[in-house]
């Protein structure tokens, strides 16, 4: 059993009790446990099921390695799933779930696969389930996707904030360590901007429960006289709560900081994501202590030895009543004493390796058994430990003793925490000694000047003993401080360590070294994700001989923990498998952040209304106030249609159209993109830009032009008005402003810089309103102050003076394929005209229209849009418009591109009108036309048009221009609909009504 | 995230304030170059293992174009010069050699 001590706990405050639940039942812990700490202290050991067998695992850890005892957290807006109980600080009314389990944690059914374990080993999902065919997406998948999986996916939007912080700093140290803490205060005695994060609610690491001794202080003591130095010092920011996450290219790192996840009725915000530049970045991240590879280690119970001694030191709970230790190494004998001191029983320290050190003759005076040389064969009882089988290291795993126990403290040496020094390209060494990687300082990650920017500082950089810790810490300090050019403070002394000399550790990767099957395949590498020691010397036979193939097959080091318990045991198996050495192996990449970063964070205010800006025009609040339905294009929102009350979007659509053709309609074209082109060489540009030429149009006149890329492929289009001899309006697609005005800058910087022309984006200093039908003259004649006869103003001109008092310019162009003028006046005044525009079309029934009014008409009349009828494969040729390709120019933007052999073909799919054999039935949007079993084009647009009484639509067949009449059949969700072939210009073939 | 200097505004910014605009030093093939020219001038490109000249906009800034030179492998970069330049000035490739001295733009 686990509980709490009578006394001890230095990070809890037993005065302040604090009530949670966990699966629905009310626990009590104090103020400063986790919720791991808490749990443990009432006794719940079993605290999840296992990811594939449903095994019951218990609390392994006590930070963020953390395998196992991962919750449920919270409900509604605040639920998360997969959240680590070893770094959960407690708080009042805390909701905590096991996961992965049903009906219940007790009682799990799925804990049937641990039975099947022999059928369902690494890459079982590649080679079963095959047939029958219709059997994986009826039965099996949803078996499994029921059955796989840890927590659930949260159901309600995230109530809480978020936010990013940037910070730039001379020196960023990651780790709150007795390293971090030392190499701050030197780097920071000099002056230089330091900032120090921890991830955990306190700084001090390992030295708050190791027994050491430094300048006569103990490891706490020490600590505190560090934080104290540091605290006088006013260029050193500490923040405790906050992770260096991720290292990145030019010294740009990341720091995620949880502000109130242990207070959520705090104000503010939930997380914050921190983006740091720093000159150099100190990893003072510590080491993370190793699992043993015998049969059962996975069981409820057992743990790593340093974490027991954690629970018992900072949280003053009892892991278990009766622990047996079991290692290869010298740490794990601290853990021994500690609870010795502690007053629980040790019945016994198995010590793999045949000697131990200095340390075991201080348990040996305690009066603990030692086994050198000898193994756990295995571990018995199913909830939790009940005792362990000991063997001979060196042998087959049969038992020479069995110990009762309730606990196992296991350590198999450590690792350097080396995540942040890789992610951006430090490389690693094996050092033998230790048989760990760790951080090859002459090959560090370099930075804009060339020069290594990550420091790696104590345990991190593989001094795993204090001596060599604080001296390495100094010295990275001081390095810092160097290198940001800075000047140092006068160095510290050396400290004066007193700490017992550690043994040499041993590398142990099998226990026992020759285990037999039935032992291996009960030995788990990766915890979380259900990986043992035998799937990964399956993929090893299996041919998976890179380490980066065996982690995907056997999906080792893949889960939330991201292997941080099981990458080097993992590889090292795999290296023995294939007979290779542990360095020849390698390691899998180490990619950022270094634990799961919340996409709150991620998203930081960029969520709801500020995730992207809205552009709106100057008329957008009349449409919103009446009735408009609003579509997002682009960044904009555009009127899709004017509902009335009562009326539905396709009605409304419906009397638009006809009010448009019958009499006049309104429309709001603000967002077209307007690009102002000057310069004696603007005309000389606009050919080369343009498909068609534009030098040779007239001022004061308009011309349709198409643009395309070098490839070939339409990009834009849009109408030209020459202002003057040197000066262009460029009109372009509403999506298209942003993008065709910085291809414009581009190719007259990077290509064409002798030419003299400017451009401007003036797309928001115009309102731009459509009158178009047979009355629109009428409706500008009743505004006054401009001549728009046929004679002054004819189609494809434009002219310029005041609209019922507004300065304005009017352009007689037509997508409507109605008499329409584009009237331009300055974005102020856009809404005035609007309304002036609308009193002077009431009596000839004028009516606003949206962007699907818009649409149908221009498709009834075969006009293309850019995005709809072309894709970006598309040329101008095969939409009918070589008539828009000039012949005459030597070059321009793309006909290089067209004249590619695959461009010129006859069998491209060309653009051609439908009409639908049914009356009433239009195609579906997209819909393939099916030829021979064969699709040979797809639909590009498709209404019903009101003005014809029919659906029409247009598609990019295969060689379509030379159909004409021809029947295909088209695909609609199983159905076929058949459509002719016809010219894609439904209406007003030539052009009187907008010619008038 | 690169942190870049713009040659024009001369603003030491993000990477974020940039976009990449590809390989530099390109030429452009007009109507009439060869089949094989113009595949290259499209799509060929050489993404070395070591010095990069590639094209940056000033995208989030003043709106002009540069060039870059830079190591794809330790990230060190050598300078930003003029978009109009046609091979990187002197003193950028004076600073190339000092970090590898077999160093040759290739055409």
């Amino acid at each position: 059993m686990s509980f709490r001590l009578p006394d001890g706990g230095c990070l809890i405050d037993r005065s302040q009790p604090v009530a949670f639940t966990f699966n629905g039942k009310r626990v009590q812990g104090f103020r400063g446990d986790t919720l791991a700490s808490a749990l443990m202290a009432a006794d719940r050991r079993m605290v999840g099921r296992s990811f594939k067998y449903h095994r019951p695992r218990g609390i392994m850890a006590s930070g963020v390695e953390e395998p196992n005892a991962l919750m449920n957290m919270g409900e509604g807006g605040r639920f998360e799933p997969n959240q680590r109980a070893t770094t959960t600080e407690l708080f009042d009314g805390l909701i905590a779930r096991s996961q992965n389990h049903w009906p219940s944690l007790g009682f799990d059914i799925g804990a049937l696969n641990n039975k099947l374990a022999r059928f369902l080993p690494a890459g079982f999902y590649y080679k079963t389930f095959m047939r029958p065919q219709w059997a994986w997406k009826h039965v099996f998948e949803p078996i499994i996707r029921r059955s796989a999986g840890l927590g659930q996916v949260p159901t309600k939007p995230d109530t809480d904030r978020y936010e990013y912080f940037y910070a730039y700093t001379d020196i960023l140290i990651a780790g709150g360590g007795v390293a971090g803490l030392e190499a701050a205060l030197e780097a920071g005695r000099s002056g230089a901007k330091v900032l120090l994060l921890e991830q955990s609610p306190y700084f001090g690491g390992r030295f708050m429960v190791d027994d050491v001794e430094v300048d006569g202080r103990n490891g706490p003591a020490h600590i505190t006289y560090l934080l104290d130095e540091i605290a006088k010092l006013p260029t050193v920011t500490l923040r405790s709560r906050t992770q260096g996450a991720g290292v990145f290219d030019h010294g740009y790192a990341l720091g995620f900081e949880r502000l109130n996840d242990h207070a959520p009725t705090a104000s503010g915000p939930r997380h914050r994501l921190w983006r740091i530049r720093a000159k150099r970045i100190i990893t003072a991240t510590g080491a993370l202590e190793r699992t043993l590879n015998f049969a059962g280690n996975d069981k409820p119970g057992v743990m790593l030895a340093g974490a027991v001694r954690d629970y018992v030191r900072l949280y003053g709970v009892a892991p278990g009543a009766r622990t047996v230790v079991v290692t290869n190494s010298d740490d794990a004998y601290r853990t021994a004493l500690t609870l010795h001191a502690a007053g629980l029983e040790v019945p016994l320290i198995v010590d793999s390796r045949p000697q131990a050190g200095a340390l075991a003759d201080a348990a040996r005076q305690a009066g603990i058994r030692i086994e050198t040389g000898h193994a756990i064969a295995r571990v018995n009882g199913y909830k939790h430990v009940t005792s362990v089988e000991i063997c001979l290291q060196s042998g087959a795993g049969n038992a020479v003793e069995t110990v009762a126990c309730d606990c196992v403290a296991m350590s198999g040496g450590f690792s350097p925490v080396v995540h942040l020094w890789s992610h951006c390209g430090g490389k690693l060494l094996w050092d033998e000694a230790n048989a760990m990687f760790s951080p090859d300082i002459s090959r560090p990650p370099t930075n804009q000047h060339g020069e290594g920017f990550v420091l790696p500082a104590g345990a991190a950089l593989g001094a795993l003993e204090t001596e060599a810790c604080l001296a390495s810490a100094l010295a990275a300090g001081r390095q810092a401080v160097d290198e940001v050019g800075q000047s140092r403070a006068g160095d510290t002394a050396p400290r004066q360590v007193r700490a017992q000399p550690e043994a040499p550790m041993s590398p142990v990767w099998a226990m026992p070294a020759n285990a037999p099957y039935r032992l291996r395949s009960k030995t788990w590498l990766d915890f979380q994700n259900d990986v043992k020691l035998t799937d990964i010397q399956l993929a090893a036979r299996e041919g998976y001989e890179s380490v980066e193939h065996a982690k995907r097959y056997t999906t080792i080091g893949m889960a939330t923990d991201q292997g941080k318990l099981s990458n080097i045991n993992g590889l090292a198996v795999l290296a023995a498998a294939l007979d290779a050495d542990i360095p020849a192996v390698g390691t899998t990449t180490f990619r950022p952040p270094y634990t799961p970063v919340s996409l709150g964070a991620i998203a930081g205010e960029a969520a709801g209304k500020l995730f992207k800006p809205t552009r709106k025009t100057a008329i957008d609040g009349w449409h919103e106030s009446h009735g408009a339905i609003f579509e997002p294009v682009a960044d904009w929102r555009r009127p899709y249609a004017y509902p009335a009350k009562g009326e539905s979007v396709q009605a409304a659509i419906t009397r638009e159209i006809v009010a448009t053709r019958s009499a006049v309609g309104l429309f709001d074209a603000s967002t077209l993109g307007k690009i102002m082109v000057t310069g004696p060489d603007a005309a000389r540009f606009l050919d080369l830009l343009y498909t068609n030429m534009m030098s040779t149009l007239k001022p004061g006149k308009c011309r349709y032009g198409l643009m395309c890329n070098e490839n070939g492929f339409l990009m834009d289009d849009g109408v030209v008005a020459r202002l003057s001899e040197d000066t262009f309006l460029c009109h372009t697609t509403t999506g298209g402003s942003d993008r065709i005005h910085a291809h414009m800058e581009e190719w007259l910087q990077t290509e064409w810089w002798d030419m003299q022309v400017f451009t401007a984006n003036l797309t928001e200093q115009y309102a731009q309103i459509v009158v178009a039908g047979p009355r629109a003259r009428k409706v500008l004649e009743a505004l006054g102050g401009m001549d728009v006869s046929p004679g002054e103003l004819p189609f494809m001109g434009f002219v310029e003076g005041k609209l019922g008092g507004i300065k304005a310019r009017i352009f007689r162009i037509s997508f409507s394929g109605e008499l329409s003028f584009e009237v331009a006046v300055p974005a102020s005044r856009g809404l005035l005209l609007w309304n002036l525009l609308l009193q002077a079309g009431a009596s000839h029934g004028i009516r606003p229209y949206g962007t699907e009014a818009l649409h149908v008409m221009r498709a009834e009349k075969g006009f293309v849009v850019v995005g709809d009828e072309s894709d970006g494969t598309v040329t101008p040729h095969d939409l009918n418009m070589s008539w828009a390709v000039s012949k005459k120019k030597d070059d321009f933007i793309g006909k290089r591109g067209m004249q590619r052999s695959f461009l010129t073909g006859q069998n491209r799919k060309q653009l051609v009108g439908l009409r639908t054999l049914s009356d009433t039935e239009k195609l579906p949007e997209s819909a393939h036309a099916v030829e021979n079993g064969k699709a040979i084009g797809h639909v590009t647009s498709t209404y019903f048009s009101p003005t014809l009484g029919h659906p029409i639509a247009m598609a990019l067949i295969n060689g379509g221009q030379g159909r004409l009449g021809d029947v295909l059949d088209f695909s609609a969700g199983g159905a076929i609909r058949k459509a002719r072939i016809v010219d894609p210009v439904f209406y007003d073939k030539e052009g009187a009504r907008q010619d008038v | 995230m690169l942190l870049l200097k713009c040659p024009y505004c001369g603003a030491k910014a993000e990477e974020t304030e940039f976009s990449g605009g590809g390989e530099a030093h390109l030429s452009r093939q007009k109507s009439g170059s060869t089949d094989a020219g113009f595949a290259a001038y499209m799509f060929e490109r050489r993404n070395p293992k070591g010095v990069i000249l590639e094209r940056w906009h000033h995208a989030y800034g003043c709106g002009k174009w540069f060039h870059a030179a830079r190591s794809a492998v330790t990230l060190e970069v050598f300078g930003t010069y003029s978009v109009q330049a046609l091979a990187p000035p002197k003193d950028i490739i004076a600073k190339i050699r000092a970090r590898l001295p077999e160093w040759e733009e290739k055409k």
